[in-house]
């Protein structure tokens, strides 16, 4: 009994080895091509906007949603101390610093990530990606480069989008509605919030997961098997492993950016 | 016959994890020829298209193609080789966000730096020969599976390749494409001075147009030669499969203990 786990564990350890091997050879032969812009800037403008533009509107309403939240629940929280004036760093740093790239990078994972797992994996199962490769046309280069690039180039922006629409939601509920100091609002949270420690750290971890979720996405349809399961079983994968390895990874980034 | 062969497969071993494949086949493909491989479903003949295309790798032996051997070729004269050669792939695998003009201009405009009214008049005379030439605005998902089959011809045949491999095109076809099809394989051969292999298992379909057949099974080429001399061939591996038969040296059934012992042991529980 003991010896069967030790087997499966290690039968696991090696799959799970050859599985990283395998992702890390995909994008390393995706990448380490020179850029050519002229035949794959129009790709990559493409898939800006399948990837990014087309997720603008879920980030969009979540963004105005969670900080309108935020600012309803920061003040019933923080009118208790008489410290609601506090309301616009708590709402801004709260943003800046986790919900906006971490809950874009979950939405982008379920939005963009699910799609582009499916869409590779289809090609894969419908012989597009063979038939590139047999057409003396690399499909590391042409499918998946343009696609990663996108989610590189996309995420931290749609983060910052995020944090920025919080804000304003926060402003909404807590400025608007429930009275705060509109001048308050604004100048504390100013004065609160650094541009390297706050804005920055987001952006690094923005594009930290915006690399763990596009590579996830990517690979996972690349890697899947071609039949109608397997690429079911690739697109819950990508939202699964995605979301869990963004979460994980933010604790990690979070302690050392902001950990004494 | 092999220095006038545009491929030639040497003594090639190639497994999937435990299970052989194939076992030391040798076969020469003639340039300028129509050449049909056929055998049982499951023997791996596509394998054996994607093996002279380079995309995977045999375990032991040599494929040669065009006289470069492919199997020992580097990433980039790999994809040199794959600009003389094309593949029809079962699905059509047209690109589904294409219309059918820019998947057969796809190859052109990836490979060559040319006006684009040159590729327009380029496209236009590919799709014009396989029928298609009205067809060129619409969208993969918007053609009957003839037709894309027939799109997909075009493309394959867009750069002007030296050898088009077919596989299973003929699988799912009413006999109006399949007549088509079969037409265009034969006419396209001889008016481009192609070579082309059709990996198939109909029969007749595949016999009619072919100069050369080979048959495989039990992980070798198993017969080989003209479509008349295979009709008389004695093998009764080659008889079975020329007639059709259920059963034979390919038997019916998979493998199982006895019926009656099976029968049995149900009716002791």
């Amino acid at each position: 009994m003991i010896i069967d786990a030790l087997a499966k564990m290690g039968r696991d350890t090696i799959s799970a080895t050859a599985t990283t091997g395998r992702a890390g050879l995909m994008l390393f032969n995706a990448l380490w091509a020179a850029p050519n812009l002229q035949k794959n800037g129009p790709l990559l403008m493409q898939q800006l906007q399948v990837v990014g533009v087309q997720s603008l509107a879920i980030i969009l309403v979540s963004g105005l949603f969670i900080g309108m939240v935020l600012g309803l629940q920061g003040y019933t929280i923080l009118v208790g101390y008489g410290a609601e004036n506090s309301l616009g760093p708590m709402v801004a740093l709260s943003l800046l610093r986790e919900l906006g790239p971490v809950v874009t990078a979950l939405l982008f994972a379920g939005r963009a990530g699910s799609a582009l797992t499916a869409e590779i994996g289809l090609m894969k199962a419908t012989e597009q990606l063979s038939s590139l490769e047999l057409m003396a046309v690399d499909p590391l280069r042409r499918v998946i480069a343009p696609r990663f690039w996108a989610g590189m180039i996309s995420m931290p922006l749609l983060a910052l989008l995020f944090s920025s629409v919080g804000i304003l939601g926060g402003h909404l509920v807590g400025v608007e509605w429930l009275g705060v100091d509109s001048g308050n609002f604004w100048s504390v949270m100013q004065a609160a919030v650094d541009l390297q420690d706050d804005v920055m750290n987001g952006v690094i971890k923005s594009f930290a997961f915006a690399l763990v979720v596009t590579w996830i996405a990517i690979f996972r349809g690349y890697d899947c098997i071609p039949t109608s399961e397997g690429i079911s079983k690739a697109t819950t994968q990508t939202v699964v492993h995605s979301s869990l390895a963004v979460l994980g990874l933010d604790f990690v980034l979070t302690a050392l950016m902001f950990g004494e | 016959m092999s220095n006038d062969s545009i491929v030639q497969i040497k003594n090639v071993t190639f497994s999937r994890g435990e299970r052989v494949i194939y076992d030391d086949i040798s076969l020469d493909i003639p340039r300028g020829k129509v050449i049909a491989v056929m055998g049982p479903s499951g023997i791996g003949k596509t394998t054996l298209l994607r093996l002279i295309a380079g995309q995977i790798k045999p375990d032991a032996g040599a494929i040669e193609f065009d006289g470069v051997t492919i199997n020992k070729l580097n990433r980039q004269a790999l994809y040199a080789a794959r600009k003389k050669m094309s593949m029809l792939f079962q699905s059509g695998a047209l690109f589904t966000e294409m219309s059918v003009f820019d998947n057969v201009a796809f190859p052109i405009r990836e490979h060559c730096k040319l006006p684009e009214d040159i590729i327009r008049t380029m496209v236009l005379m590919k799709l014009n020969s396989v029928g298609l030439r009205g067809a060129a605005e619409l969208m993969p998902t918007e053609l009957s599976g003839g037709m894309a089959r027939r799109a997909a011809l075009a493309r394959a045949i867009a750069l002007d390749p030296q050898l088009v491999m077919y596989d299973e095109p003929f699988a799912g076809q009413d006999p109006i494409s399949m007549g088509v099809l079969i037409r265009l394989i034969r006419s396209l051969n001889d008016a481009l001075g192609l070579t082309s292999i059709i990996v198939s298992h109909d029969i007749n379909e595949v016999m009619s147009i072919a100069d050369y057949a080979y048959i495989m099974a039990n992980k070798k080429v198993v017969g080989q030669g003209t479509p008349q001399q295979l009709r008389k061939s004695e093998s009764p591996l080659v008889h079975q499969f020329m007639a059709g038969e259920a059963d034979g040296p390919v038997p019916f059934h998979y493998p199982a203990q006895a019926f009656d012992e099976e029968l049995a042991e149900v009716l002791k529980a």
